[in-house]
């Protein structure tokens, strides 16, 4: 049970800054993911948690104490590795039991940990077994274990689940969650799969080049994104981006005139008073791809042509390019008829759920 | 392809392959053959061709009498010298080099690097080279006649450092950190995984290194004058006698059988390791 603060956490190698000052509060019993693609500094931050990392300038406490110069041990705190680094000569038994026995644990009392740890995993008939004679789930769970006998104030998972093959990753991860819950045991998660971070957080901390562009709720994310970075990065397929929408000197036939300007005065006021305010040339519109339809050529806010199209069933993604050959994605359901490619087609914007975002990529609150 | 087809394959040109290889282990195994019928019959009869192709009556009286009293040490005097040098030098290395690529691969300390291409180094330099310098050293430490004398200057191995430190490299590095979070001190770490995991690693090392140590020639013969500190590879040729008189061929063949006797048994009962390792790769 803990609390785990960042204040101002930076990271340098060399003089290299990997990370540029971090400031995050984790409540006791929460769920935190740190998501973002590769290289932007996401495990280096767990690892500065863990101790395994030099933490080169702020503060990282846990339960109020500052762990900085702790190794990693004295910091109360379990890791799951992403290739599991299970030790290979060991049982399954022994490789759950090292940390007790370093920590001079009684023999009954590790049995009985181990136990309760394989029971919970369903590891009980392959305690004997060496990892090398598990499957990737059964490792993925022994490496668990590990994690969860020590009875450790905060649990950390870098990248857990991505040695797994996809439907394994789905089953892994329901599991996490239900036994974070039920155990109710500060986590870290590292990820880089949106829909992992999505599904499991609490909160999630998006980062991008070294810097947390946004910190909140997934679906807080989702709608109400503080940048084109995260707007782009949650949701599959991103949010759509267009830039010059209302420029003055584009060549237009009537009818995509008509639809821009319908756009415009459907536009809720606010926004539309923003686009007018700036130099309206360097804002960016984000709108997802579930907030457009197709409709009929009257109520039009665009106009493109159906360049490709990808029928998931469930639901049909529309590729269609609009003027300035701007590419968007429109995702509708899978029971509406799908226009063939080539086709031209009309767009309804759902503009109450515009985004604005300015000519660095930061959201313009309106 | 070809494996397969030669597993199947009948008929003559399989016979023609086993009779080629029969020739060859008959080239390979007739002089040591030759070694244990001289070893079998009297002194004369080695004396007075044509030399006898089947084993004489002589066997035991020959063995006997080199184990036991030998031409200037006991056969099993020499045998117990070699074995405490061999066993010292393999023994030795091992600890060495694991100890030293385990500080090289693990921690980082000023002039790491340095420090292993130092080691490295040495591997450039044959035992030979630098056997003056050295003698002189063990002779002023006072170690000539003592084991002390013919180990220490050989325990130090850069090959081994070298393989256990490649070794090392291939471990994940996650390891070496969940064992950190697990709380194990370096020394732990080492014991609890490094060890085990290289066990194959050590065992085969274990093989090269004591027929090494066992091998050993030059050294011996310089840093040992009393006859009761030969080892017996040196030994059998402190046998021939030093006039024109005849040496006693019998005797020699007896020992030299027996000074092949231990490395056969190190090889044949680490093979089982050996092979061990191979058929369950871990990791």
């Amino acid at each position: 049970m803990a609390t785990i603060s960042l204040q101002n956490v930076t990271k340098a190698f060399g003089k290299n800054n990997v990370i540029h000052g971090i400031n995050a509060d984790v409540k006791d019993g929460e769920f935190i993911v740190i998501v973002g693609p590769s290289g932007c500094g996401k495990s280096t931050l767990l690892r500065m948690v863990a101790g395994l990392e030099i933490i080169t300038d702020g503060e990282i406490c846990i339960n109020n104490k500052r762990v900085n110069e702790l190794e990693p041990m004295e910091r109360d705190i379990a890791m799951v590795f992403q290739n599991y680094a299970l030790y290979p000569h060991m049982s399954v038994f022994d490789n759950m039991a090292y940390g007790l026995k370093i920590a001079k644990i009684p023999k009954n009392e590790i049995l009985q940990r181990v136990n309760t740890a394989a029971e919970i995993l369903q590891l009980q008939d392959y305690l004997k077994r060496k990892p090398r004679e598990l499957s990737g789930g059964q490792r993925q769970r022994v490496a668990m274990g590990r994690a969860i006998v020590r009875k450790p104030a905060v649990f950390l998972f870098d990248e857990p689940l991505s040695n797994l093959d996809a439907k394994l990753r789905v089953q892994m991860r329901l599991e996490i969650k239900a036994l974070q819950k039920e155990l109710g045991v500060t986590s870290l998660y590292v990820t880089h799969d949106q829909v992992e971070a999505m599904t499991l957080a609490d909160r999630m901390i998006v980062m991008n080049a070294g810097n947390a562009d946004q910190i909140g709720a997934p679906l807080e994310v989702y709608n109400d994104p503080q940048s084109t970075f995260v707007a782009g990065f949650i949701g599959s397929p991103p949010m759509n981006f267009l830039n010059n929408l209302f420029a003055q000197n584009q060549q237009l036939d009537s009818s995509a005139q008509q639809a821009i300007d319908r756009l415009l005065t459907d536009l809720p006021t606010e926004v539309s008073a923003t686009l007018q305010q700036q130099d309206n040339d360097n804002l960016t519109i984000g709108i997802r791809p579930e907030h457009l339809s197709l409709c009929e050529p009257p109520t039009a806010h665009l106009i493109g042509k159906v360049k490709y199209t990808e029928p998931l069933g469930a639901e049909t993604l529309l590729y269609i390019e609009v003027q300035n050959q701007q590419t968007i994605t429109l995702r509708q359901a899978g029971d509406i008829e799908i226009p063939a490619a080539g086709d031209s087609c009309f767009i309804r914007v759902n503009t109450a759920l515009i985004c604005l975002f300015d000519s660095k990529g930061k959201r313009i609150q309106i | 392809m070809a494996a397969s087809g030669m597993v199947i394959k009948r008929g003559k040109s399989s016979w023609l392959s086993h009779i080629g290889m029969i020739i060859g282990v008959i080239i390979v195994c007739f002089p040591i053959y030759l070694a244990f019928i001289t070893s079998t019959i009297t002194p004369e009869q080695v004396a007075h061709p044509p030399m006898p192709l089947l084993p004489g009556d002589q066997l035991l009286h020959n063995y006997q009498q080199a184990f036991f009293s030998g031409i200037n040490a006991p056969v099993w005097k020499m045998l117990v010298n070699s074995l405490v040098m061999a066993m010292g030098i393999a023994v030795g290395k091992i600890m060495i080099s694991l100890l030293s690529a385990f500080a090289i691969v693990y921690f980082r300390f000023p002039l790491r690097k340095t420090f292993f291409w130092l080691i490295f180094l040495t591997l450039m330099l044959p035992v030979e080279v630098r056997i003056v310098p050295t003698y002189e050293v063990i002779a002023n430490f006072g170690m000539l006649n003592s084991y002390s004398g013919l180990i220490l200057p050989l325990v130090a191995s850069a090959t081994a450092t070298f393989l256990f430190r490649q070794f090392f490299m291939t471990i994940p590095n996650e390891l070496a950190e969940a064992a950190r979070v697990d709380g194990a001190s370096p020394m732990r770490f080492f014991w609890d995984i490094l060890l085990p995991m290289s066990r194959t690693n050590i065992a085969a090392l274990f093989v090269i290194l004591f027929i090494y140590g066992w091998n050993q020639y030059l050294w011996p013969l310089l840093i040992t004058t009393k006859p009761e500190m030969n080892t017996i590879v040196m030994g059998i040729k402190q046998m021939f006698p030093v006039g024109g008189e005849v040496p006693d061929w019998p005797l020699i063949m007896a020992t030299s059988i027996l000074a092949m006797l231990p490395p056969i048994l190190v090889v044949v009962c680490m093979q089982k390791l050996f092979i061990k390792g191979l058929v369950d790769s871990e990791k």
